[in-house]
C-alpha cells in the first residue's frame, strides 16, 4: 500500500523542501521506493536540494500536459536506489497545475512507489492546496516562532476541511509535527519558544525537532540531502524523525545543549 | 542555574510572551473557523442593536460557539461600560 505525505507549512523559509528531500533520502535509505514530487511551480527549488538540477529535462506540468511521460521526467538519484524526484514546472501560469492531472500523476506514482513525498509550495494557494490535496498523511514543519506557528495552526485546519480524505468522510489524514531550527540555547534564555509551548498550542503528535545547524546550509550548497550527512546534529535528527515516522521509538535528542564547565557557570 | 542569570531574570522573557499572544490568537482563529458562517454577521448585527441603547465597544461583544454532545451553545458576552458612562451618554443623546 503507497502512501502519499505531504511537507506543508503554511509560512514560508521554514524548511520544507530541506525536510522533504531528508525525508524522501531517509525512506530510500532504508529501502522503500520513493518519489519526492516538487509542486512549487514557478520556483522549482528541489532539484538544486536534491543535486540533481542539471539533469532536469521534462517536469510535473510536461507530465499533466502529456508533453511527456512520467518516466521521461523522473530523475532517478545517483546515490540511492529507488529514490526518483519529480521536478516542478519554471512556468508562470498559475493555472498550469490542475486537479485531474495531479491526480492522476499520484495515481500512476501509486503504482510503483512505496512513498510519494510532496513537496508543498508556501502559502495556501492552488499549488499548496493541491500538495495537500490528496495526501494520506501530512508533516507540518513549524519554526519555533509566532508567525510560523499561527500559520502551520491555519494549515491544520485546512488540512481538517479541505483534502480529499476530509471531504469524502474517510478516515482523517495523519498529522505529524517537525519543529526546525531549534536552538536549546535559545529557549534556556527563554527567547524561543520551547517545544512543549508549540506542542501545547498546536496539539499534534511530535514527530522530531530538528536543531539550528550549519550542516543543514552546507548539504544545501552541495546538493546532498541532510539526512544522509550521517555525522551531523542535523542528519541525525532527520533520521530519528524518519524512524518515528515508520514507527519506531527513538527518545528526542538535541532538545538541550551539551555545554562545558564554563558555560554551565556563566550561561545564561 | 548560573549565577548570572539571577540579574538576567529581570527582565520579562519574550517566549512566553510569545506563548500567551499564540494561544489567544490561535483560539480565536479556531473557534472562528469552526464555527458556522453565519456568525461574524450576527455578531456585527447584534453590536449594532446593543449600541442603539448603550454605548459600547467594538470589542464588546465577544460571541462562542460549543458544542456539547448533540446540542450547540451560543455564548454571547457583552461588556457593558461604566454606569456613570453609560448614563452620561444616554442623557448626552436623549
Amino acid at each position: 500500500m503507497s502512501k502519499i505525505v505531504v511537507i506543508t507549512s503554511g509560512k514560508g523559509g521554514v524548511g520544507k523542501t530541506t525536510t522533504s528531500a531528508a525525508f524522501a533520502a531517509g525512506l530510500a535509505k532504508r529501502g522503500f521506493k520513493t518519489a519526492v514530487v516538487d509542486f512549487d511551480v514557478g520556483l522549482r527549488n528541489l532539484d538544486l536540494i536534491m543535486g540533481c538540477e542539471r539533469r532536469v529535462v521534462y517536469d510535473f506540468v510536461n507530465v499533466i500536459n502529456g508533453d511527456a511521460n512520467l518516466n521521461q521526467a523522473m530523475i532517478k538519484d545517483k546515490r540511492l536506489e529507488g529514490l526518483h524526484i519529480l521536478p516542478a514546472s519554471q512556468t508562470r501560469d498559475k493555472d498550469a497545475l490542475t486537479q485531474e492531472g495531479v491526480e492522476n500523476v499520484l495515481d500512476e506514482l501509486r503504482e510503483t512507489f512505496d512513498y510519494i513525498i510532496c513537496d508543498s509550495p508556501a502559502g495556501i494557494e492552488r499549488g499548496a492546496m493541491l500538495a495537500a490535496y490528496y495526501c494520506d498523511e501530512a508533516i507540518v514543519v513549524t519554526n519555533p516562532e509566532v508567525s510560523s506557528v499561527r500559520d502551520s495552526d491555519r494549515m491544520l485546519g485546512l488540512l481538517a476541511s479541505k483534502t480529499r480524505r476530509a471531504e469524502q468522510g474517510s478516515e482523517p489524514i495523519r498529522e505529524h509535527l517537525l519543529l526546525t531550527r531549534y536552538s536549546p540555547q535559545r529557549v534556556q534564555k527563554g527567547e524561543m519558544l520551547s517545544v512543549d509551548d508549540v506542542r501545547d498550542i498546536l496539539a499534534i503528535e511530535l514527530l522530531g525537532v530538528i536543531p539550528e545547524s550549519q550542516a543543514v546550509l552546507q548539504a544545501s550548497n552541495a546538493g546532498i540531502p541532510v539526512v544522509l550527512e550521517e555525522n551531523t546534529d542535523a542528519g541525525q535528527a532527520y533520521d530519528d524523525a524518519v524512524a518515528r515516522f515508520l514507527g519506531e521509538e527513538r527518545e528526542h535528542r538535541f532538545l538541550v545543549e551539551k555545554r562545558g564547565i564554563l558555560g554551565r557557570l556563566f550561561g545564561g | 542555574m548560573s549565577f548570572l542569570s539571577y540579574f538576567r531574570s529581570q527582565r520579562r522573557n519574550s517566549a512566553s510572551v510569545a506563548k500567551e499572544r499564540l494561544q489567544i490568537i490561535v483560539a480565536r482563529e479556531r473557534a472562528q473557523r469552526d464555527g458556522p458562517d453565519y456568525l461574524p454577521a450576527l455578531r456585527e448585527e447584534i453590536l449594532e442593536v446593543i449600541r442603539k441603547y448603550v454605548p459600547v465597544d467594538k470589542d464588546a461583544v465577544r460571541m462562542e460557539v460549543d458544542s456539547e454532545g448533540d446540542c450547540e451553545v451560543l455564548e454571547l458576552n457583552v461588556t457593558l461600560p461604566d454606569r456613570g458612562v453609560s448614563e452620561q451618554a444616554a442623557g448626552r443623546s436623549s
